[in-house]
């Protein structure tokens, strides 16, 4: 089996990576949690139940799609991507939701929370929960309810209630420490749907495998349509569940090259940017050990990005640890670019990502052009833009005014 | 194991607990509103009887504290209040003869940062007799108890009401100076009364356990400080000192302190 090698969490570690640093209040929600992961995951009916949700809500299988025309204009590899721009509510977060949902089902709570950034997890856990008939309350930072406000909307009409989040930057890390303090009042009959790979164990393997589902259609489909797996795989990379649900099940093909795409931002100054496994140092925050961007005493840095999914100081440990062994390779992509990546596939394919995919492709498009015709490039392209699109219009207004 | 006998945390319990006396344990956020108010204050109290104390050591994503700790951190790690400079300040007390026990309370985010051989014994050297580390539960304090040991410093661990009861056993036996039981569920803040499973549990937990146990989270009053203090061996105030410590910030040191110490002098009385 190719995904053995990805499941191995020893412990909740990957490598010297993950672990569970959280107050001992959530201790025994965790040790339930990952009892009950285990069994639902042993269990034919879960499963079954599982691969039904995701074919009947999500829409899954999503597409992987040819992209002649973005070919053609790089004129290197062969461009292809998976459309999890496609899945109902715009993006690869409703393969986690669903699961985690189901497992909230199954331990019998009515009540989930979140954290969300760019307003995808949020939407995601919204519409599961409205799906399954659970109370749900979504945290949110104040500077991402502005830039996402769409995303708020369908959240509260799906019945979600978002709770703004006033402290720190008011962005996504804020909104997971909100989360967290609710979670440890509220144990006892509410499950914390985490959106990444991210937070103390079990949360980073069980949300790689409620996202795997992405790695093994893609594989699948790559041998039906090429007879074989792609030479490079592209993903975005904030805390790493889109990048980690199509690089696991790939993990121990060789041959295929894996790269992970973080926040450029503005520049590479800390403070200005949200590359934690690029720029930071192993440190601990929110539940796990992993890279980090903080100060020298172990304070949080303050992360910028355009996208408010990639907003992030940390990133899940087991991305830490395939960065440590040389199995993937991360690289950053700048506001600027990712803008015009996102053009770019507008234009040659009519197709309008997510900020947070527009990385993935900025970073594609420049690996296809040094690759030969006859190689094959995958990106993952994990949301779609509309989301984004007042963002976009402010920024290509302003770059319009610097222009004349 | 190292003995601990020597450990000012220690010892101050096995004198309280020989004059059958129960201890206050005030919780102060180090560097608010700055650092030589926060060492004042300590003088303070232990002028005024306090034997032990706790100092929180400011951190950007405290995730167990409420509104009120956590706002103080973010004021404090404004004003430029560093956990080097935390260190200096406790130093600096210590080298004035300061002698009551002193717990940091600190994430292990720093400490792990720092490296937590170099952050343990800078806090035994500076002054610290115990270390409260809330965001490292048992499964994760292996490496760090033997290092805590070494240096003469108790880890103090904590139980929550959601421990399982063959747990709570497990964490009393690895805790050191003293046991610090959650009272409920949730994050550090001002609470009405205190939950009566509470009482019953440390006294179910004192059965299992010689390790003085201090009961904290919600406790902001003379009566529950007595109520507390029926069972256990102490009470930990935070939130509402820190409180008052927010709302009386911009009056002159020595007026900061008289208030801060007439409302811990207040909940001293009961254990008087």
């Amino acid at each position: 089996m190719p995904e053995e090698k990805a499941s191995q969490a020893r412990g909740g570690y990957f490598g010297p990576y993950g672990g569970r640093f959280v107050p001992e209040t959530l201790m025994s929600a965790l040790a339930q949690l990952e009892r009950e992961y285990r069994a639902a995951m042993a269990d034919e009916g879960f499963r079954a139940e599982f691969e039904r949700c995701l074919r009947e809500i999500a829409g899954r299988p999503s597409e992987l799609y040819f992209a002649r025309r973005l070919t053609e204009h790089v004129g290197g590899a062969r461009i292809y991507l998976k459309r999890e721009d496609m899945n109902h509510t715009g993006a690869h977060k409703i393969n986690n939701t669903l699961g985690q949902a189901l497992l909230a089902l199954r331990m019998g709570k009515e009540r989930v929370i979140a954290e969300t950034g760019a307003g995808q997890h949020g939407v995601a856990t919204a519409m599961a929960a409205a799906v399954f008939g659970l109370r749900c309350e979504v945290y949110m930072g104040t500077e991402d309810i502005r830039r996402q406000a769409l995303n708020v909307f369908r959240m509260e009409l799906m019945g979600a209630r978002v709770v703004p989040v006033e402290s720190g930057q008011r962005t996504l890390k804020d909104a997971c420490n909100e989360a967290l303090r609710d979670w440890m009042a509220s144990v006892e009959h509410t499950h914390y749907i985490i959106g990444s790979v991210v937070g103390p164990a079990p949360y980073p393997e069980m949300v790689r495998e409620f996202q795997s589902c992405i790695g093994r259609e893609a594989r699948r489909q790559m041998l039906e349509a090429e007879g074989r797996l792609p030479d490079l795989i592209v993903a975005c990379v904030g805390g790493g569940s889109n990048a980690a649900g199509i690089f696991a099940p790939m993990i121990a093909d060789e041959q295929v090259r894996m790269v992970g795409v973080e926040a450029g931002g503005r520049s590479m100054k800390l403070g200005d940017h949200a590359a934690s496994l690029v720029a930071g140092e192993p440190g601990v925050l929110h539940g796990s050990l992993s890279y980090v961007l903080q100060d020298d005493e172990g304070q949080t840095a303050p992360v910028h990005s355009v996208s408010a999914g990639l907003d992030y100081p940390g990133v899940g440990p087991e991305h830490a640890y395939w960065k440590d062994i040389g199995r993937v390779t991360y690289t950053t992509c700048t506001d600027e670019q990712a803008i015009d990546a996102l053009c770019l596939l507008a234009r040659t394919e009519g197709i309008i990502p997510a900020l947070e995919s527009a990385h993935a492709v900025r970073e594609a498009v420049r690996l296809a052009a040094e690759m030969e015709p006859d190689q094959i490039v995958l990106i993952n392209l994990s949301g779609r833009g509309d989301k984004d699109c007042n963002e976009i219009a402010e920024i290509l207004k302003r770059r319009e005014t610097k222009e004349s | 194991m190292t003995d601990l006998s020597d450990n000012r945390l220690v010892k101050v319990f096995s004198e309280l607990r020989a004059a059958g006396k129960k201890a206050l344990v005030p919780f102060l956020t180090a560097g608010h509103p700055d650092l030589q108010t926060t060492e004042a204050i300590l003088i303070d109290l232990e002028r005024r009887g306090v034997r032990v104390a706790e100092l929180g050591i400011p951190f950007s994503d405290p995730i167990a504290d409420g509104p009120t700790i956590q706002a103080s951190y973010t004021e404090a790690l404004a004003a430029g209040v560093t956990s080097q400079a935390v260190l200096e300040m406790v130093r600096r007390w210590r080298a004035g003869g300061a002698g009551l026990a002193l717990v940091a309370m600190v994430s292990y985010s720093i400490v792990f940062r720092c490296r937590p051989e170099v952050y343990l014994r800078s806090a035994a050297d500076a002054g610290f007799d115990g270390l409260i580390i809330p965001d490292l539960p048992l499964e994760e304090a292996g490496n760090l108890e033997p290092l805590a040991a070494a240096d003469g410093l108790a880890n103090v661990m904590l139980i929550a009401p959601t421990t399982p009861p063959r747990r709570r056993v497990e964490i009393a036996r690895h805790s050191r100076g003293f046991i610090y039981f959650i009272s409920v569920a949730g994050i550090t803040g001002e609470r009405e009364r205190l939950p009566e499973d509470t009482i019953r549990a440390v006294g179910e937990l004192r059965r299992h356990t010689d390790t003085p146990v201090c009961v904290g989270f919600g406790i902001s009053n003379p009566q529950m400080v007595a109520a507390v203090c029926e069972v256990a061996d102490g009470a930990i105030v935070g939130s509402a000192i820190v409180r008052r410590i927010s709302q009386h910030k911009d009056l002159p040191t020595d007026q900061l302190v008289a208030k801060v110490g007439e409302f811990v002098g207040g909940l001293l009385e009961p254990i008087a």
